[in-house]
């Protein structure tokens, strides 16, 4: 795949560094000159020095061939509008921006963006479920905040655990499609059995993400 | 008419004096105090300390009954997207931002925003004159 990051700080870097590991195209976009010298080091072409919500740098950086352009900056004014040039410009098929104040979540995904990601939110609700267990964690929001991924730890009076996934009475709309244990990642199927201290990821419609909550409590 | 106007640049304090000075009802938000004296004493209206991009700034001032809208931070970034949560979130009739960046403003007319481009009035004013015959 062909991904642009746009924002070269810890974040930015970190991702294309992964990227690259996994062998994907990257461009990063960086527009502090000092950043993008100490960049540059680093990824030599793969980074370029350019402000991502300007045209000029989108063109250069042959932005309609990318599958998808992540936006990474500090700032959320900023990664929203780089988003929403990339789509409107260049409709590159998808855009994930990083949200520094969980409360704008919303407002990009109305506003277009395909996934959001909040390292505010994902810290705070991680830090949480150290304190206690059977927290809903969001890890990834998508198609305008219908559908979410979470993440939970089962405790010892979940109603979910020592029973065949099929014998479950899930809410419509949400599906049980990891569960974690010890070293071991778990793909369930009917007859899978889940046990206290799994951790296990769910895919959940909006409608139906209280009645799933309640579940756990 | 009840306006909030984002961003107390020379452009925003100017039109925020001019209006209430006609009898508006006038807010200014700006993140910085020092910009916020632009104002002068005669200005009467609400002047908030706080970010656009922000709910809590917004209802501050007043967004909830306001009949309109402007952004004219001196950041393009800050202006669309102020403009684009307000028309989002408030129903506000009337929304007018600025920015500066040509080809932004071009894109983002796409999405039926009232974009003002001072870079290409400008530039347009000044070619006008400049094709005049002396």
């Amino acid at each position: 795949m062909y991904v642009i990051v746009v924002g070269g700080g810890q974040v930015g870097h970190s991702l294309a560094r992964l990227l690259m590991a996994e062998k994907h195209e990257v461009l990063l976009v960086e527009k502090d000159p000092a950043r993008y010298s100490k960049l540059s080091e680093e990824f030599g072409e793969s980074v370029i020095l350019g402000d991502g919500a300007e045209l000029d740098t989108l063109m250069d950086m042959g932005v309609n061939r990318a599958d998808v352009l992540v936006a990474v900056t500090g700032m959320d004014q900023d990664n929203l509008i780089i988003c929403q040039m990339a789509k409107i410009l260049y409709l590159i098929p998808r855009t994930i921006a990083r949200v520094n104040d969980p409360k704008n979540e919303e407002i990009f995904q109305s506003l277009g963006v395909d996934a959001t990601v909040s390292s505010t939110r994902i810290i705070g609700s991680l830090i949480e479920e150290k304190i206690d267990a059977g927290m809903f964690i969001p890890l990834l929001a998508l198609k305008g905040g219908e559908v979410e991924i979470f993440q939970t730890q089962l405790s010892s009076d979940s109603p979910l655990i020592d029973k065949k996934i099929s014998k479950l009475t899930l809410p419509q709309n949400c599906i049980i499609i990891a569960a974690l244990r010890e070293n071991q990642i778990i793909i369930p199927k009917g007859d899978t059995i889940l046990k206290e201290n799994d951790t296990i990821i769910t895919l959940v419609g909006k409608n139906a993400k209280d009645t799933f909550k309640k579940l756990f409590l | 008419m009840k306006v909030v106007i984002l961003g107390c640049s020379r452009v925003g304090a100017l039109l925020a004096t001019e209006l209430f000075s006609k009898g508006d009802e006038v807010s200014v938000i700006d993140q910085n105090p020092s910009s916020l004296k632009r104002l002068g004493k005669e200005f009467g209206g609400k002047s908030i300390l706080g970010i656009g991009i922000d709910e809590e700034a917004l209802r501050k001032a007043g967004i909830d009954k306001a009949d309109a809208f402007v952004a004219v931070t001196n950041d393009d970034n800050t202006n669309l997207m102020a403009a684009q949560l307000v028309r989002e979130k408030f129903k506000i009739p009337k929304i007018l931002l600025r920015v500066y960046d040509s080809k932004r403003a071009q894109a983002f007319k796409e999405l039926d925003l009232n974009i003002v481009c001072p870079t290409v009035d400008t530039a347009q004013k000044m070619e006008t004159f400049l094709s005049e015959k002396i």
